[in-house]
């Protein structure tokens, strides 16, 4: 499934351990439905107030409403298919995406920050976004969805961790 | 100009000077003298009405209003300079600012990344210098202290201060204290007349002039115009306009006010370089800085420690590349990363030639083998070069269909698609070039990956400053059996590309290049050690739960 496209005998990445937590399917789910669902409200106010282009504005509404839909429903599948993390004892491991995909490794000694956050969607679900910045400028490696409490149990594990170990690099 | 007097300064007070900044210091008075450079023009109102004496409803009260935007400038510049003071204790260096509201900043000196002197004319004139000191704190409002401005002498020492014998911490970087460490002052490079020539082969200075010469021209035309030049010129032209259009004299015009454009975009191109580069000097100063001076009008001397730099960049914009030159830029933590740090602070060399910048890359990363270049860097797989091509096609497929569709719809003539076409020929040089430049490898504890072809960059970067990897994957490369594979570091732009590459040697360069980071994570293949170790992971795994 997560394969990097390995020649035989090649090396490949394997995936992480653990998946996120199942609720954060329907967490995607309701944020893409949420997008949509903007999308079409626009679509149909334009269409109420460009009189002259009502037709077409209107038209548009069935296919976006169609793949909107298809969007809606596979994407959080597939992320839930591709999303995974993991923790070692030196390093942090995750993969995310869904038609592209990504695989971030930062180790634990590089390791600045550890966040977590909640929006009012993920806390209706009861999930929490991990965040672990580096010293790098590349942006930091997150994992969405996990639930709650395994959440800040990762990030207080991650912060005792990194405090053992000095030095990031900057 | 300044150099020579600042020069012997600094050097005396190399050794163990008594401390001269440790009480609270001001600011030299020269500066109010220096920022009243820009209330010149609005002086020059005033001084005609001195010099002319007029009557006239308007003048009187322009100048009265200029001599009280005059008195103000000068007013709040002492203002500024009477309320500002900063001093260095052993282990901060501490600035107060302002009356109204005041600011006090205080930063620990091991804290203090780079200090740059900057002397704009004005400056330079009157012996001062800005001093810069830049904390390498990223988009935050205390990312560099400004002092404007000091005595050139003094600012010399002052930046020697900040900057001399901090013990350095431990676990970083061991690899740039070597015995290697080049002695006090020892010159990497300095300018040489010809690399003027090679700078102004890089198309963003000619792109630079031609907008300044445009806006120039356009101002020209409007004075023409509103002096009646102009309509008095056209009404001397000789026959009607529609001749003129005609002719093959349309053509001489045209080809003419070209040449003039390319000969004055180049000569722009020219004085800039030579007054961003005269007299650029490269210097290793008691071996762990690096220094440089350069500038005409505004002379700059910035400094770099040497444990801060993580790796070096050759960019090749094509022109310059075709001329077998390139340009040097430091990969260095702190100092801004990607286009919001201040880019001038990074150059190393201006645009010389290749062989030049790959001794100086050398020298600056203590290569004892000489070869800062690349060499022979690892080809990329085959499936890279058709993602290119594809991707060139694709480009030119856009001016192929619209000059279809407006031959079907419009009066354009039969050879304008045939035009387009030929773009293709470019297209797939820019393809098989950008293919071509692909490359990477290891060289002992760099790590060097290559790509571009308007510009081609190739960075040198230090394995041990790699702090993490990011595998990329779009679909398009999945079908090709392709990844990008992205080194993320502290340095400079954050991460470092490998692009499409063959997964699984990509991987293995990946895991080779940081040994052991990857190696868990990694299946199949040589990587049976990796598999060896997945237990422990496991074992971390579930006492997490």
């Amino acid at each position: 499934m997560i394969d990097t496209g390995e020649t035989p005998g090649g090396v490949r990445l394997r995936p992480p351990h653990h998946r996120v937590d199942r609720r954060a399917v329907l967490w995607w789910g309701c944020r893409a439905a949420v997008a949509v669902v903007v999308l079409l409200v626009a679509l149909v106010l334009a269409a109420w107030w460009f009189t002259s282009a009502r037709g077409v504005l209107l038209l548009t509404l069935l296919p976006v409403g169609v793949l909107g839909a298809g969007y809606a429903v596979v994407m959080p599948w597939w992320r839930y298919r591709v999303h995974r993390w993991e923790t070692t004892d030196s390093a942090v491991y995750t993969a995310s995406g869904w038609i592209s995909r990504e695989w971030r490794v930062a180790p634990m000694s590089r390791i600045q920050t550890v966040d977590t956050a909640r929006g009012p969607l993920q806390r209706v679900f009861g999930l929490s976004t991990v965040t672990v910045t580096t010293a790098s400028a590349a942006g930091p490696l997150s994992i969405d969805g996990l639930d709650h409490e395994v959440a800040s149990d990762l990030a207080e594990r991650l912060t005792m961790t990194t405090q053992a170990v000095p030095g990031d690099a900057t | 100009m300044n150099d020579p007097h600042a020069e012997p300064a600094a050097e005396h007070d190399g050794q163990q000077p008594e401390d001269p900044f440790t009480e609270w210091q001001r600011l030299d008075i020269r500066s109010v003298l220096a920022s009243m450079g820009l209330l010149v023009v609005p002086m020059l109102p005033v001084a005609g009405l001195v010099l002319f004496p007029a009557d006239g409803s308007v003048a009187r009260p322009t100048a009265g209003l200029a001599l009280a935007l005059v008195v103000f400038g000068i007013g709040s510049a002492w203002w500024r300079w009477f309320f500002t003071r900063f001093r260095v204790t052993a282990e901060r260096f501490e600035l107060r600012q302002g009356n109204f509201s005041r600011s006090f900043h205080s930063i620990p000196r091991e804290r203090i990344r780079s200090v740059d002197l900057t002397a704009p004319v004005a400056h330079r004139l009157l012996g001062i210098a800005v001093v810069r000191i830049g904390t390498g704190r990223k988009s935050t409002r205390d990312s560099e202290l400004r002092l404007d401005a000091l005595p050139t002498a003094r600012a010399e020492r002052l930046r020697e201060q900040l900057l001399r014998q901090r013990s350095a911490p431990a676990g970083e970087a061991p690899s740039e204290r070597g015995p290697g460490g080049a002695a006090e002052g020892t010159d990497l490079a300095r300018m040489r007349p010809s690399w003027y020539l090679y700078s102004t082969l890089t198309a963003s200075l000619l792109l630079v002039t031609w907008a300044a010469l445009g806006s120039a021209l356009n101002t020209l035309g409007d004075l023409l115009r509103a002096l009646g030049i102009t309509s008095w010129l056209v009404d001397r032209l000789p026959g009607s306009p529609d001749s003129v259009l005609a002719g093959p004299s349309l053509w001489i015009g045209v080809l003419v006010i070209l040449l003039v454009l390319l000969a004055g975009g180049w000569l722009g191109a020219l004085a800039i370089s030579l007054e961003m580069w005269w007299g650029y000097r490269l210097s290793a100063e008691s071996g762990n800085t690096l220094h440089v001076r350069r500038g005409l009008l505004t002379t700059r001397a910035v400094s770099l420690e040497k444990r801060r730099l993580r790796g070096i960049e050759l960019a090749e914009p094509l022109l310059l590349r075709l001329a077998g030159g390139g340009r040097l830029t430091a990969v260095a933590t702190g100092l801004g990363s990607g286009s919001s740090g201040r880019s001038d602070n990074k150059a190393l060399l201006p645009p010389a030639p290749r062989r030049v910048a790959e001794r100086v890359g050398a020298g600056v990363l203590e290569r004892a083998d000489g070869s800062g270049g690349p060499g022979n860097l690892r080809r990329h797989p085959r499936a890279a070069l058709r993602r290119r091509m594809t991707r060139a096609m694709l480009v030119v497929l856009v001016p192929v269909g619209a000059s279809v569709a407006a031959q079907l719809l419009g009066p354009l003539p039969w050879w304008s698609s045939l035009v387009a076409v030929l773009l293709a020929v470019p297209a797939a040089l820019f393809a098989l070039d950008a293919y071509r430049n692909l490359g990477h490898d290891l060289h002992d504890d760099l790590l060097v990956t290559r790509h571009g072809t308007g510009v081609r960059r190739t960075v040198l970067l230090q394995r041990n400053a790699i702090i993490g990897w990011r595998v990329k994957q779009s679909p398009l490369q999945r079908l090709a059996g392709l990844v990008t594979m992205s080194a993320t570091t502290a340095a400079g732009d954050g991460h470092y590309s490998v692009h499409d590459v063959d997964p699984s040697s990509g991987l293995a360069f990946a895991d080779e290049a940081v040994p052991g980071l990857l190696t868990p994570f990694l299946r199949g293949g040589s990587a049976d050690d990796g598999a060896e170790r997945e237990p422990p992971a496991e074992g971390g795994d579930s006492a997490e739960r």
